[in-house]
């Protein structure tokens, strides 16, 4: 818990703390850190020990995806193309931890471009599922999810995109949430698709997302699609409970495809729930069957277009002899994106192709929007939807990277909600043998508070986020 | 030339804004060194997003109300996406469907020599992309250097419909639609780029070439006539014009093809989701009160309040601060002698130096032309300070009228010198009484000799004729 870690931090020594994470860090054989701020994290724990201010996460350390902008430390995606960008500027997020106090201690492993489920597709190779090391974190922020449930970071940020920060979590066995579309600037996260993302936090604790949550959640000008309103806390409703909350359960969101350790966990979380205060009733989200068809057209036609300024001109990695304008960015975009990301946008630049583009882009635009109907109607009945995060546990290194269908498939009960723009939050609910499996509450647009005082209420009645791997 | 037909469409800069459509970065790069106007936004780093700059859509909805559009209830930003290398997303934030102002038009002088009304299609929002500086020609440099100072400069593209029938008429829509943008203040025309122009030509029939980014009206002129001489010789030979883009070759002054139809862009064009629908309709209000007189009705107010002839109201409208100078200037001095001398003569020596309005003073005009009025200096004296004073010859019209002795003689020396005249032509003063009025010539040029030039040569003849009659 970060509370008790920045009371520690207060008596003890941030230094110290500090070099005992970098340490086990150079040990670690997760793979989930890429690059280490170690020399500027060390400065400022040096800093904090001398004194130690008032931010609300004075002298936490945090591991940062990838994907969002760090001033002077290497940003880049995890792609070969970006290999060498260190970005002169801080994404806000960033911007908000170091104002808070938060020491930044690196960056961590991601699929590429956040273009997957597993963290396979990093050019930095898979990280390792700190449960069980044969097995995927999860992704894309799988990175960030290993270093907080191995034990290397005490919280991280991810991004989601259809999953990103929930998939990981949930086969890592950590909480993470995807806040409201427009809750969190985006300023600095480096886009993939980006009508569909938001940066959330993943933690051990719920209310260490909610404190995550005080500091990088706000209006931020320089983000056109940030939320207007007052800051909101999230700390001070923790505590509700669940008394008369009521708890939809989307029947799309179970049988088929489901593992049945997951089904059998996830309704045993919903019996807690219930035996907590709350009640619930099935629901439907009709257009459900469609989410993941319109996710990927649209996630892919807007990758295509924002990936497109990666031409090795101005920064990133840029190999080979220069030739004409055409023949060198070509070489080079094909040499610096992996096979994921090529498909990736070669399959949205054809949705957005002239002729294509109504049958494909606008349609998808049109699921989209009876999605997001799907929701607002169930939210009419519930305060609360309650599905499993993941149909699976995490799966084996290289047992689905040949089968993109089969990966994208996986993201069936997380993309719904970035095509809604509603928060959820993943937070582990159980096992199956030896590996966690995630339940996810979702709630309405700016619905967190009740999201993590649904999710807080079920930690605090049950044992799940206090068992951690045993991992070097 | 009634089977010519000409579209246009201008890319206008909005380089009065202080700073660029998307990002804080100031808009005065022009004598800054490369890339110093550049921010992660307008670099199009990773991760940074675009914010709409308010009054660059309040700039383009000024236009749209001038130009006599119709603005659109709301309006949206879309992605044109291709690879160049002054482009630093991969895509150019345009608008597409919903642009800003829609179904215009504005009069131009015809080559009939009529008013004529020409429509435009629509008029849109983009940034403008980096510049491209090559080291040495385009064909031969071995490498191309890119400056992203111009990168995210706020654009406004007007389009036109097939309206103009002759390069001639191209040219008087593009004056007519600069004075239009300077009227409003939304564009300085003295800066280098700030208006490209794209011209779509074709002969009745025929299909349609587009000469692409043409800068410089008289290079828009030209590139016209080139492509009709080419179009009408082609159908001359029989051949069928193709339907393709061309680039304008400013030095040797002809057309290239650069691609065919078969090679036209997909431009991907799709929705930009970092940026919100604006509700657009709520500001026309506020921004059509903040409307300045437009020059066809400053003219006609012209003509009215100052009595002037209309083409010289025409001349004097035709920049607005050609016309702010003359009402500067009419507020003080004899208002119709003002236009005569402005539209007529400092207008012509201003156009033959290649100067504006800028490089003269109202309060010399004034005195000038109160110095004319009240006769204290000729018409050929006034030409005089005028050149003099734009050739830096001198610093005020006194000085002048001093170092090359323009001041009119003084009315007693006319007088000495038309009494001596008289009386020394006693030959051309009896074929005067005989009925030769042009004999008074002769006694009129011994006036000018005795003065050197000083007397007024009209005022000469009247007193020599009184003096000859009162003898």
């Amino acid at each position: 818990m970060l509370s008790e870690l920045k009371a520690r931090l207060q008596a003890e020594s941030c230094e110290e703390y500090l070099c005992q994470l970098f340490e086990k860090i150079e040990k670690s054989s997760l793979n989930a850190f890429t690059t280490l701020a170690k020399e500027s994290a060390l400065r400022e724990a040096k800093q904090f020990d001398r004194n130690p201010g008032r931010g609300l996460l004075a002298g936490v350390p945090i591991a940062i995806k990838e994907c969002i902008s760090t001033k002077g430390i290497e940003t880049n995606c995890s792609s070969r193309i970006l290999r060498g960008y260190i970005p002169p500027y801080d994404a806000h997020v960033i911007e908000r931890l170091k104002a808070e106090g938060a020491i930044i201690m690196g960056k961590t492993n991601m699929d590429e471009f956040a273009m997957g489920t597993s963290t396979e597709t990093s050019c930095f190779g898979p990280t390792k599922n700190p449960w069980d090391q044969t097995r995927v974190p999860g992704g894309s922020s799988g990175g960030s999810a290993a270093v907080v449930a191995g034990g290397i970071a005490p919280c991280a940020l991810g991004s989601d995109t259809g999953g990103s920060v929930r998939c990981p979590a949930s086969f890592c066995g950590i909480v993470g949430l995807k806040p409201t579309y427009g809750l969190v600037s985006r300023y600095g996260l480096v886009a993939y698709a980006n009508s569909l993302e938001q940066i959330g936090p993943l933690t051990h604790t719920v209310e260490d997302t909610a404190l995550l949550m005080e500091v990088i959640s706000g209006h931020d000008e320089r983000d056109s699609t940030s939320a207007k309103g007052e800051r909101r806390s999230y700390l001070s409703g923790l505590q509700g409970g669940v008394a008369g909350l009521k708890i939809g359960i989307p029947k799309e969101y179970f049988g088929e495809g489901v593992d049945r350790d997951v089904e059998k966990a996830v309704w045993e979380a919903i019996s807690t729930l219930e035996s907590l205060g709350a009640s619930w009733k099935e629901v439907s989200l009709p257009h459900t069957r469609y989410a993941l068809a319109a996710y990927y057209v649209i996630a892919m036609s807007e990758a295509s277009s924002n990936l497109a300024r990666f031409d090795g001109l101005r920064y990133g990695s840029r190999q080979g002899e220069d030739k004409d304008w055409h023949t060198t960015f070509s070489a080079i975009r094909a040499q610096g994106f992996g096979p994921e990301v090529k498909r990736r946008i070669i399959l949205g630049t054809y949705a957005l192709s002239a002729g294509y583009y109504g049958r494909y882009y606008l349609k998808a635009l049109q699921v989209r929007t009876l999605i997001k109907e799907d929701f607002l109607h169930a939210f009419k009945d519930v305060d609360i939807l309650a599905s499993p995060t993941m149909p699976i546990p995490a799966f084996k290194i290289g047992e689905r990277i040949n089968d993109p269908l089969s990966l994208y498939m996986a993201d069936v009960f997380t993309v719904p909600i970035n095509l809604a723009g509603v928060p959820a939050i993943s937070v582990p609910c159980g096992f199956s043998g030896r590996l966690p499996i995630g339940l996810q509450l979702m709630g309405p647009h700016f619905g967190e508070a009740a999201v993590l005082r649904t999710a807080s209420a079920f930690e605090a009645a049950t044992p799940f986020h206090e068992a951690k791997p045993e991992v070097i | 030339m009634d089977d010519v037909i000409i579209g246009l469409e201008i890319h206008v800069q909005l380089n009065r804004l202080q700073s660029k459509m998307f990002c804080g970065c100031s808009t005065a790069y022009h004598d800054s060194p490369p890339n110093s106007h550049t921010c992660p936004v307008c670099l199009g780093l990773p991760g940074s997003l675009p914010v709409i700059n308010r009054k660059a859509v309040e700039y383009g909805i000024k236009v749209g109300l001038a130009l006599n559009c119709k603005i659109e209830e709301e309006t949206f930003f879309y992605r044109k996406n291709y690879y160049y290398p002054d482009l630093p997303k991969g895509f150019q934030i345009s608008q597409y469907d919903y642009p800003l102002a829609t179904n215009g038009h504005i009069m131009i002088l015809g080559d009939d020599g009529a008013e004529r009304n020409i429509r435009i299609n629509r008029a849109h929002m983009e940034e403008d992309p980096g510049r491209l500086v090559h080291a040495g020609t385009i064909d031969k440099a071995k490498y191309t250097m890119v400056d992203y100072n111009r990168c995210g400069m706020p654009l406004l593209e007007v389009v036109t419909e097939p309206d103009l029938c002759s390069p001639k008429e191209a040219r008087a829509f593009l004056d007519k639609l600069k004075s239009i943008l300077e009227y409003l203040d939304v564009f300085d025309g003295s800066l280098e780029g700030s208006m490209r122009v794209d011209a779509n030509i074709s002969l009745k029939g025929g299909d349609r070439s587009e000469v692409k980014n043409i800068s410089g009206f008289k290079g828009v002129e030209k590139a016209l006539s080139y492509e009709i001489t080419r179009q009408k010789n082609l159908q001359r030979r029989n051949i069928k014009v193709v339907q393709e883009t061309r680039h304008f070759d400013e030095i040797r002054n002809i057309t290239v093809s650069i691609r065919s139809k078969v090679g036209a862009h997909d431009y991907r064009y799709f929705p930009e989701a970092d940026l919100a629908v604006l509700r657009i309709a709520s500001w026309v209000p506020d921004i059509r009160a903040t409307l300045p007189e437009l020059p066809d009705v400053k003219r006609e107010r012209f003509v009215k309040q100052y009595d002037l002839a209309d083409d010289h109201a025409k001349s004097l409208t035709s920049e607005i601060k050609l016309a702010n100078f003359y009402e500067a200037v009419a507020a003080q001095a004899a208002p119709k002698m003002a236009a005569v001398w402005i539209a007529d003569v400092l207008k012509g020596e201003l156009n033959y130096r290649d100067l504006s309005i800028e490089s003269f003073q109202e309060e010399d005009m004034v005195e000038i032309v109160a110095m004319l009025d009240g006769k204290k200096i000729t018409e050929d004296g006034a030409v005089q300070i005028i050149r003099a004073l734009l050739d830096k010859k001198g610093s005020n019209p006194q000085e002048i009228i001093k170092a090359l002795g323009l001041g009119k003689a003084e009315d007693d020396a006319v007088q000495k010198a038309v009494r001596e005249a008289v009386s020394e032509s006693a030959a051309a003063v009896a074929d005067y009484r005989a009925g030769s009025e042009r004999a008074l010539n002769f006694i009129v040029g011994l006036v000018m000799k005795k003065t050197r030039g000083k007397a007024d040569a009209g005022e000469a003849h009247r007193l020599v004729k009184e003096e000859v009659e009162r003898a």
